[in-house]
């Protein structure tokens, strides 16, 4: 497979790069299914009932349906992976996820001539997410990919981190990682992807499209409209440590600037 | 029981209120650098450093509304209220400056290209003459009525504060939206005690007012 040399990159790479805390990891989330803080998906994402959970594929695919998690997760083979993680915010963090890639869920549904795009959803259920009970947010959460990013071998469904099973605040029983691009693109709590030929709807872009792309590739050269892209904190570094320079594709510009080519990422920021 | 407070308040000296913001800064930098502040400590030092100074502004132009209103006279500690606020929004913009940004090329690019830092600044830069401005040699020196004029110049500096605290979230968020209402709610009230008809007085609420008309009115004890 030409993914192997990729994916021996992607490991090598991993050996320089430091993981967070699980109590990092845990505890500084943005959620905003449980409030707008970045404790507060701790604080209230306890309440979240992940079991039974069922994903329903649907759309451009041969095998469309609603399908329970363990059917899912038990035809898959979960790998750690050891990811940068980059908010828009210009934060960050390294997380080991544990998951399986993305491209093996489509393939397993199989994916019909046609479709050029995934969308996902997140769950809807104000009674256990206590945001979604007001008005600011178009709900439920909403992302997507262009079909090759989403079959692209970094592209991970996460169902762990740190060996343990999704924590809620981060996401639980199921999220999307995309360690290329901006976090907001990671969806959490999947209960519904969508094979289809038009770009879908992306909640942060709808909301503020001036200053949430579609593409959200994480890119040091354009500007967030409100702050720089050019450095992140690095989450954990205590009161006395500097930003670090932000890397193009966060660091996996080897593996998918070529999904880009020809592109101005300027203009499909 | 309005009396009784204003009574005992008359037992409290103002800079207790300076020490205790000195502590609670204080405070708030060790629990930043013992994880109490959570896995990044220096947005959440600025957000809670930046949120006291604009919660003590509102205090301190909400001195006069409670006077009038509910008749608690707390005029005493409106100039400990101001420059405590002061303090604590110096400390924020160093946090910004020192611990955040700390490129110098990047600040000056902040300053300049970010409105909400933009916003931010120039509303510190209003209280600079207002802290500095902020003692009995200078009532004295600039004379009570230019130096109430001078002073207005907290509402402007206290709605720049706000609208920084509202243009910096990712979204609409309701709790700087909250700040925000307050402030202008306090500058229409200001406005409309103006425009009553109070001609001659060119000092606007001044401290010959504060006095009688607490009592003029009767307590509501």
């Amino acid at each position: 497979v030409g993914g192997l040399g990729l994916i021996g990159a992607g490991r090598a790479r991993a050996e320089t790069l430091e993981p967070n805390s699980f109590e990092d990891i845990t505890s500084y989330n943005n959620f905003y299914e449980f409030g707008f803080d970045k404790g507060d998906p701790v604080k209230y994402a306890g309440a979240l009932t992940t079991e039974p959970w069922r994903i329903e594929i649907d759309g451009l695919v041969e095998r469309p349906g609603s399908y329970a998690l363990d059917e899912i997760v038990s035809a898959m083979t979960i790998e750690e992976r050891i990811y940068r993680f980059r908010c828009v915010e210009a934060w960050s963090m390294v997380v080991p996820w544990n998951g399986f890639e993305l491209a093996d869920l489509l393939t397993w549904a199989g994916v019909k001539p046609g479709a050029k795009y995934v969308a996902f959803e997140t769950l809807y259920r104000p009674k256990e997410m206590p945001a979604q009970r007001g008005g600011s947010i178009d709900w439920p959460y909403r992302e997507g990919l262009r079909l090759d990013e989403a079959m692209h071998p970094l592209t991970l469904m996460a169902t762990g981190l740190y060996g343990k099973p999704m924590p809620k605040q981060n996401g639980a029983p199921i999220r999307l990682v995309v360690p290329w691009k901006y976090g907001f693109k990671s969806i959490k709590s999947i209960v519904k992807i969508t094979l289809t030929d038009k770009q879908p709807e992306t909640t942060w872009n709808m909301l503020q499209p001036q200053e949430y792309g579609f593409y959200a590739n994480v890119n040091p050269q354009v500007d967030h409209p409100r702050w720089s892209q050019a450095r992140e904190r690095v989450i954990g570094g205590g009161l006395f440590s500097a930003k670090k320079p932000t890397l193009m594709f966060n660091g996996y510009e080897d593996e998918v600037a070529g999904l880009y080519d020809g592109m101005d990422l300027e203009t499909f920021y | 029981m309005v009396a009784v407070l204003n009574r005992w308040v008359r037992h409290v000296p103002p800079w207790t209120l300076y020490l205790a913001g000195l502590a609670h800064i204080v405070w708030l930098f060790w629990l930043g650098e013992t994880g109490g502040l959570g896995p990044e400590p220096i947005n959440a030092l600025e957000r809670a450093l930046g949120e006291t100074g604009l919660k003590l502004i509102i205090v301190g132009l909400a001195i006069t509304p409670v006077m009038k209103v509910a008749r608690i006279n707390l005029i005493r500690f409106r100039r400990a209220i101001g420059l405590t606020a002061f303090l604590y929004i110096s400390v924020h913009l160093l946090v910004w400056l020192l611990l955040d940004v700390f490129l110098l090329s990047e600040i000056w690019a902040d300053i300049v290209k970010r409105p909400y830092i933009t916003v931010g600044m120039a509303g510190f830069a209003l209280l600079v003459p207002l802290a500095v401005t902020s003692n009995d040699w200078s009532v004295r020196r600039m004379g009570a009525a230019a130096w109430k004029r001078l002073h207005r110049l907290t509402y402007a500096a206290a709605v720049l504060g706000a609208v920084h605290n509202v243009m910096l979230a990712k979204t609409w968020a309701a709790e700087p939206l909250t700040y925000l209402a307050v402030m202008i709610a306090l500058l229409v009230l200001r406005l409309r005690w103006r425009t009553k008809p109070r001609s001659g007085n060119a000092g606007g609420m001044g401290r010959a007012r504060q006095g009688p008309e607490p009592v003029g009115k009767g307590m509501s004890a």
